[in-house]
């Protein structure tokens, strides 16, 4: 037992990094960077749209031509359970595979201190899917970054979209079509409908951590998995479902896309 | 001293006006005349508190005349030959008159009838589903519809931005330089609240100023024991989603507000439409099917479809007599706005050709 310990001492030691010998954040009003990076992959593979292709656990080939998803609402946390919420009007994410700057935000401000977990949403939660336009520029402007990833005719955001062609698909054009979206309705006091936004919460491997501190910077590297939103709880066959827009279908791939992200590693530069 | 709207005197005037009063006030010290061309939302006695939020998006004349001009400029789509008003016409309480469904560009044919766009300020959804939550976001639908506009919207921004026109309007209209999708979309809210109907010989005889005839009083009294509950006045709809038992189509059903919700007690429920203008506004219902309101009335006839969700009010014996139907027709007939659909502020702006 006594070895074990000291050979996870050692590990640990060695596994970080020079600069991990930090002193404790203790000035409240300390602040520093944290670099989030989503990392697009299609199972243990780097994910190559449209000439590579894949196979699902359905058994069935693939290629993919567009994956793009909105992550928002981001918490960071402390071992101690220290919640960090970034602010609301800047936490909205949209990282297309097609547009690599996509991939890199930048947190500024972020208080100090050694977080240890991330929580956030996929999707765009029900209160800014209804709020005034005026409250939605950038990558959820209908007129620019959510161009492709809003459903004018039953507004709202398309919080996912998985798009290539499949031999086994039953299209007419052999291409398969996911865009899954919905928020849960509600509005005017309307009654609840289909919700597809889903709150993960993931932790640092290796008991790593995302040390925030005035000089330095951080960058927590996530993995998102395009494959995951076809397997998982519910093996999504493209001979079957070749096209999952509004349709309650959509939950089963919403469920599969609550296992789609990870994080591979963090850089604590 | 009767408020004028100026705009549809010509591009140049507002222009020209600003000039000859700015250039008459430094002439002499007379106080400036009273802008002749204010324009400011009212709402008419009798009706609830509007719905939209005025407060967001005050109307002003310059962002009116802004949304006007969007509302008629075929820039819109993509070949530059389909308007707002293409399908939404003034004379047919803006709808798009003699169409089941809309014809839209390349004259590809849409799947609903064009409702009315008129007391808007109060609906809390839009279209025959309401997929649509927020007047704001409406116009997004028709611009990028393949079968309506078959724009992007982007692209329609980007159009805007590079034509100095519009350029200038914008200013006007928000005090800065910035042509954007809110500002574009908050325009032609502007323009589509002003689109109020409220003085129809109905709205004058509750107000004690006109007679009815004895027909269009049983017409009304009718109305009042088997329509208001979901025609509610005075905006007549209480913006609610039914089933009044129009037959499901064999083929392209259109499952109605199921589509949105994906709520099995949905199916084929549609908003009650408002029947303002509605002697104006035919053909009926979300397709378009009936021609005449006398179909109308037959399907109110016992003509209902029973599926699971149609309604209960027509579930135990809704039948009418001949004279009922025609006492409830004439009736109908009271509904329409003279004043709304010759009114010159709404009118097309010099230049635009009315399409098919
Ligand atoms: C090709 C014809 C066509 C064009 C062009 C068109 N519309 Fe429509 N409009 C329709 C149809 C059809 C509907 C009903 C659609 C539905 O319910 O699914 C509608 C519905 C509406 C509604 C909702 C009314 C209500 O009571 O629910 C508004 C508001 C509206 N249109 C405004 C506009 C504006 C603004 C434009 C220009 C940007 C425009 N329309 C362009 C055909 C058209
Ligand atoms: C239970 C609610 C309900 C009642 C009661 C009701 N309606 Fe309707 N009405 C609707 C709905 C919903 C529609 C739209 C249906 C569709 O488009 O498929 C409609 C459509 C109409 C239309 C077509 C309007 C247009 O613009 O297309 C007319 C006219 C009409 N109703 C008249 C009446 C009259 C007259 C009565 C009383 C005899 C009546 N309605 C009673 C719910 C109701």
């Amino acid at each position: 037992m006594k070895q074990n310990i000291l050979l996870l001492c050692i590990l640990t030691i060695l596994a970080s990094c020079s600069k991990d010998k930090t002193t404790p954040a203790t000035d409240p009003n300390e602040k520093g960077v944290v670099v989030l990076e989503f990392d697009n992959r299609a199972g243990t593979d780097d994910l190559i749209l449209n000439n590579q292709p894949y196979r699902n656990a359905a058994g069935e080939q693939l290629t993919i031509s567009k994956f793009a998803y909105y992550v928002s609402n981001f918490r960071l946390i402390t071992a101690s359970g220290q919640v960090y919420t970034l602010p609301q009007d800047s936490s909205y994410f949209l990282i297309s595979e097609d547009n690599k700057t996509s991939a890199f935000h930048t947190l500024y401000n972020v208080p100090a201190g050694d977080y240890t977990q991330v929580k956030f949403m996929i999707g765009i939660d029900s209160a800014r899917n209804t709020m005034d336009i005026s409250k939605r520029p950038g990558v959820l402007d209908p007129a620019e970054g959510a161009a492709d990833m809003y459903w004018s005719w039953n507004s709202g955001y398309i919080f996912a979209k998985l798009e290539g062609s499949s031999p086994a698909s039953t299209d007419a054009q052999k291409l398969f079509r996911y865009h899954i979206g919905l928020y849960g309705g509600g509005f005017n006091n309307g009654p609840r409908t289909l919700n597809n936004t889903r709150e993960i919460t993931l932790t640092i491997p290796n008991n790593g951590k995302a040390i925030v501190r005035r000089d330095r910077k951080a960058q927590i590297h996530f993995f998102a998995d395009a494959l995951k939103m076809l397997n998982g709880t519910t093996n999504v066959s493209i001979a079957a479902n070749p096209n999952v827009m509004v349709t309650p279908f959509s939950e089963k791939i919403a469920d599969n896309y609550t296992q789609m992200f990870n994080i591979d590693h963090v850089h604590n530069e | 001293m009767r408020h004028r709207y100026w705009w549809g005197s010509g591009m140049l005037l507002p222009l020209l006006t600003t000039f000859i009063i700015t250039a008459c006030s430094k002439k002499n010290t007379e106080p400036t005349p009273e802008p002749a061309k204010n324009i400011a939302f009212v709402k008419p006695a009798g009706f609830p508190e509007p719905v939209y939020r005025l407060a967001d998006n005050p109307v002003t004349t310059d962002g009116f005349a802004l949304g006007k001009v969007l509302f008629y400029d075929g820039l819109l789509s993509r070949d530059g030959t389909i308007s707002c008003a293409s399908c939404h016409i003034q004379a047919n309480a803006f709808t798009h008159h003699g169409h089941d469904v809309s014809h839209g560009i390349d004259d590809r044919l849409g799947t609903r009838n064009s409702p009315p766009i008129q007391n808007m300020a109060w609906s809390t959804s839009f279209f025959w589903d309401g997929g649509v939550h927020d007047l704001d976001l409406q116009p997004i639908a028709p611009i990028e519809n393949p079968v309506e506009m078959d724009d992007k919207l982007n692209n329609v921004i980007g159009k805007l931005q590079r034509n100095t026109r519009y350029q200038q309007l914008f200013e006007k209209a928000f005090g800065s330089p910035g042509i954007n999708s809110t500002r574009m979309l908050k325009a032609l809210s502007q323009f589509m609240v002003m689109l109020v109907s409220a003085d129809s010989r109905y709205d004058r005889y509750i107000a004690g100023k006109e007679t009815f005839s004895e027909e269009e009083k049983k017409g009304l009294a009718l109305f009042e024991q088997r329509c208001a509950t979901c025609h509610k006045p005075p905006l007549f709809t209480d913006n609610s989603f039914r089933n009044n038992g129009v037959a499901p189509r064999p083929f392209g059903t259109d499952s109605g507000r199921y589509k949105i919700t994906l709520l099995d007690e949905d199916m084929y429920k549609f908003k009650v439409p408002s029947l303002r203008n509605v002697a104006l506004s035919a053909p009926y219902m979300h397709d378009g099917r009936f021609g005449s309101l006398e179909s109308v009335m037959n399907h109110y006839d016992g003509g209902f479809y029973p599926t699971a969700t149609l309604d209960p009010a027509f579930k135990n014996g809704f039948s009418f007599s001949e004279p009922d139907k025609k006492a409830l027709i004439a009736f109908l007939k009271t509904l329409s706005d003279k004043g709304f659909i010759t009114n010159e502020r709404f009118a097309p702006p010099p230049g635009f050709v009315q399409g098919d």
